[in-house]
């Protein structure tokens, strides 16, 4: 009887936990220990997700508790003091926005960063930017192949403009877009980097309930269509609760609940974090 | 309701360029065959095309890529120099032929320290970028200051900061003499080949503008954070631009020093540099047809001034601070916007009456 | 080896003195005045005029140029800056080259194109030893009036009132204003201080290098602004490091190396310490929040 080779042992990670449809596929993103100091302030610490394939996850906490710097943190503006990011099961230590957008992650602003002296189409093909196939040269000297990524290209911005109902805003500059059709276009833009996660930093911000309310459709809309998986950060709690299937509440720089939008509506921390303690 | 901006067909823009610097080209041609110029104009004709090279080439760095430099005339002057030793070195080829070798070898070499520079100052930021892209123009200077070369039946011969060092036949010619410059340029530049030269940079640039590099060039411009996010590398991106834009520089310089018999490398100092930016935010940033108009009049401007004689650059001088107040100031723009909107209405409503 | 040094420093306060205009009126209004290298040559001009032609003691001389520098650079400001406040850096900037332009070729109609002799206003004065170098009495004088200048900018914009608003109209203008405070005088004013001081510039460097020409402040003003790069925009102490860095490069370059690649090595040794400390030595780093 010979022994089997001795194997070595891996410790797998996950207190996570992702939504039953999303089960047996693996997660797009995995974050672990995750923090960082700004100059001896620890303004994110310990911060632990996992998010499944097709899964709507809203991340919600009191203004500066670190929502938007966990975005720039998973998408690299930021490199972490601690921790680990995984994105479909790579570690993205070390590489840069532009490398982490590649691999799958594309995200919009809280304040709103069109390229404003472009057109909506415009916008829309520069973030189809990496999947056009021509090189400058082919550019330069109008080759057949610009031509026909171009005509693809645009093409590809309408079908997507469409979506939200802009296709015919596509010779339009960014600047002269009302707010809420600006907000739409930053989603419509990240969405054409064909990422498998999509951060969205406030949505909703600036829009009136209907608005919201075809947003919320459209995210859904998005999510089954591209079977992509969405991050979220609202102060809008209709908007979180409608339409997010988990949901992570962060109170300076720490996690206080995870779970279901009615796990967290009950949950006495965060209430208390929202409203603060009851005294007397 | 919200007043939408329409964008104008920018391929529509492209072709009234290459109308402009046709007309341009064939009304001047048509002057000087029958003898209806100026000869101090018709002197002025390629210098005015290699300032609209150097125009809509600096454009491509501070209206497309939205980097402001100021030390374009460094990249001119590498070019203008390597023509010089290019067009001696190949003495026997015809005209057209020296005079196409040299433009190229002139591009590529500035395109090269336009690659070289950027790797440093492409790092920097806004005015930190502009101080030291002016101190690169003056080292760029400085070094072609202290450049000998020359030529004998050996073949090229080169000295740095010392003339004695050149080692030639006393058969040889000296073609770069340190601060006296290059002496015994043979003129080979011609206004066709000066003009064509302006439609291909013309040509490239607006394709280049027109394509996905164009778009993540202006990208980066509009909104370094978000263009990075759409996964468009910067760096990548202005350095393209900025060593296009460097070697566009000194293809015109090689045209420019080729229509001289003597060329000193003072003659490419900062104030050639700022003199470029003038044409450059005269005519509109990132407006191509604008940089042509800019330095096609502004170049012909001082002539026109002559009148004027002493005054004439103090007056260029107020023209410029005048037209910046008249174009940036919002209550200036404003009545500048009722007197000319007053005048339309004159203008119809005489129309009308007749 | 110390008469260079001393040179060296002596060049570099001079040029001390010119990057203080240059960072106070960059800290205040976030524009290059590149007008402010030919503010010096008329400071130059000006106390050249009073001495020659007036027959004006060289302290009085003095004097007149600063007064005539102080309103020169307020009257630029209110004409061809204020209106543009609100403008691009870029518009501003132009402005700022057409009144270069414009000051240089108004000096060339008024005083002619020929270079004026400077005459020496320490003539009465022997050139001190010390250690076995030579210190020329210019190089002291403006080594000492760089330092008291400094201590004296550095007390007025920590102690003062106005000292403290043109702190605070560097930082925020908006909430300056919101504090009551007038920002256009802030502005004026530090416009004025600085261009005083070009005048003081103006004649050390003069009478340091006795050629004067509509053309003079045009390169010791590129290289001052360099220097002010080189500290770090915006900061007092940094304009003042910046400058004697710079002079002292700047004379041993020229001394060990090459008088023709002098100037090459300075901005060399500024490209290269932008490239390490993308701010100057002195600035403050930027974060642009996302």
């Amino acid at each position: 009887m010979s022994k089997s080779p001795e194997v070595k042992l891996v410790n797998v990670p996950s207190p996570n936990f992702v939504p039953e449809k999303d089960l047996g596929k693996p997660l797009v993103l995995e974050a672990a220990h995750l923090g960082i100091d700004f100059g001896g302030l620890v303004a994110v610490d310990e911060f632990n997700i996992g998010i499944g394939a097709t899964e709507i996850c809203g991340l919600i906490g009191p203004n500066g508790a670190g929502k938007t710097t966990i975005f720039n943190l998973l998408t690299k503006v930021y490199e972490p003091t601690r921790g680990t990011i995984m994105l479909g099961g790579r570690d993205t230590h070390n590489l840069t926005p532009v490398q982490v957008n590649q691999m799958g992650i594309a995200r919009t602003f809280q304040n709103i960063r069109l390229f404003d002296k472009l057109t909506v189409e415009e916008n829309v093909k520069i973030g189809l930017h990496n999947h056009m196939g021509y090189h400058t040269l082919a550019g330069v000297f109008r080759l057949p192949n610009y031509w026909r990524e171009e005509k693809k290209a645009h093409e590809r911005a309408l079908e997507l403009l469409d979506i939200f109902g802009m296709a015919d805003l596509a010779n339009v500059t960014a600047d002269s877009l009302p707010y809420g059709a600006q907000r739409r276009l930053e989603i419509v833009r990240a969405l054409a980097t064909g990422p498998k996660l999509l951060l969205l930093d406030e949505p909703a911000a600036g829009m009136n309930p209907s608005e919201t309310e075809e947003l919320m459709n459209n995210i859904r809309k998005i999510r089954d269509e591209f079977q992509i998986a969405v991050l979220l950060i609202e102060h809008d709690m209709n908007l979180v609760m409608g339409i997010c299937e988990s949901i992570v509440v962060l109170n300076f720089g720490r996690i206080i609940a995870k779970g279901t939008p009615s796990q967290i509506q009950g949950n006495p921390q965060v209430i208390e974090a929202y409203l603060g303690t009851h005294r007397g | 309701m919200f007043s939408f901006k329409k964008a104008s067909g920018l391929s529509k823009k492209a072709f009234i360029n290459y109308a402009i610097v046709i007309v341009f080209y064939l009304v001047f041609q048509i002057l000087v065959s029958t003898g209806n110029i100026t000869s101090a104009l018709k002197g002025q004709l390629i210098p005015i095309t290699c300032y609209m090279i150097m125009a809509v080439s600096l454009n491509l760095v501070v209206g497309i890529s939205g980097e402001l430099s100021l030390g374009h005339a460094g990249f001119m002057s590498v070019g203008a120099f390597t023509a010089v030793i290019i067009s001696s070195a190949m003495g026997n080829a015809s005209n057209p032929a020296r005079l196409f070798v040299s433009i190229l070898v002139g591009a590529i070499l500035a395109g090269i320290a336009g690659f070289l520079i950027g790797i440093p100052v492409l790092r920097l930021n806004g005015d930190y970028l502009a101080i030291v892209t002016l101190a690169f123009g003056e080292i760029i200077k400085n070094i072609l200051n202290c450049l000998y070369v020359g030529i004998d039946e050996k073949g090229l011969h080169f000295a740095f900061n010392n003339p004695d060092a050149l080692g030639m036949d006393p058969l040889g010619k000296v073609l770069i003499n340190g601060p006296m410059g290059a002496v015994g340029i043979s003129k080979i530049a011609t206004f066709t080949g000066a003009v064509i030269l302006l439609l291909v940079v013309l040509i490239i640039i607006q394709n280049l503008v027109n394509s996905r590099t164009g778009r993540a060039i202006m990208a980066i411009r509009d909104n370094r954070i978000a263009a990075e996010s759409m996964g468009i590398s910067p760096m990548k991106y202005k350095m393209l631009a900025f060593t296009i834009s460097a070697a566009m520089a000194g293809s015109a310089g090689a045209v420019y020093a080729l229509n001289y018999s003597t060329l000193v490398p003072k003659k490419f100092d900062f104030n050639t540099s700022i003199l470029v930016l003038v044409f450059v935010v005269l005519g509109g940033i990132g407006n191509m047809t604008g940089s042509l108009i800019a330095a096609g009049i502004l170049v012909v401007l001082p002539e026109l001034l002559r009148k004027f004689s002493d005054y004439r650059m103090l007056v260029y001088a107020i023209v410029l601070i005048l037209v910046m107040l008249v174009t940036n100031n919002e209550k200036l723009k404003g009545r500048m916007d009722i007197f000319a909107k007053k005048v339309r209405m004159k203008i119809s409503k005489g129309g009308k009456k007749k | 080896m110390l008469a260079n040094l001393i040179n060296g420093i002596s060049l570099g306060s001079i040029y001390a003195i010119i990057a203080l205009g240059y960072t106070m009126v960059y800290g205040i209004a976030k524009m290059l005045n590149f007008a402010h290298g030919d503010v010096i040559m008329v400071g130059g001009y000006v106390s050249f005029c009073a001495m020659m032609y007036l027959g004006f003691p060289a302290p009085l001389a003095v004097l007149l140029a600063m007064i005539v520098c102080t309103t020169l650079g307020i009257t630029i400001e209110r004409l061809a800056y204020k209106p543009l406040r609100s403008a691009t850096s870029l518009a501003v900037l132009i402005t700022a080259i057409g009144m270069s332009y414009f000051l240089q070729n108004a000096a060339l109609i008024i005083w002619g194109a020929n270079p004026k002799a400077f005459p020496n206003m320490f003539k009465n004065f022997e050139a001190i030893e010390f250690a076995g170098a030579r210190i020329s009495p210019v190089a002291l004088v403006a080594i000492i009036a760089n330092v008291i200048i400094m201590v004296a900018l550095t007390l007025f914009t920590s102690r003062t009132k106005v000292g403290k608003a043109m702190r605070a109209v560097s930082e925020d203008k908006g909430a300056a204003t919101l504090m009551g405070i007038n920002v256009n005088f802030t502005i004026s004013l530090t416009f004025a201080i600085g261009s005083g001081l070009a005048a003081i510039a103006g004649v050390l460097l003069c009478t340091a290098y006795p050629t004067l020409m509509p053309t003079t402040g045009s390169m010791p003003g590129i290289k001052a602004f360099t220097a002010a790069v080189f500290g770090g925009i915006g900061s007092i102490p940094g304009a003042m490091i910046g400058g004697i860095l710079l002079g002292v490069i700047e004379i041993f370059a020229r001394a060990y190396i090459s008088s023709e690649l002098a100037d090459a090595i300075v901005f060399g040794v500024l490209i290269v310490v932008l490239i390490f400390r993308p701010t100057g030595l002195l600035g403050k780093q930027i974060h642009e929040k996302v």
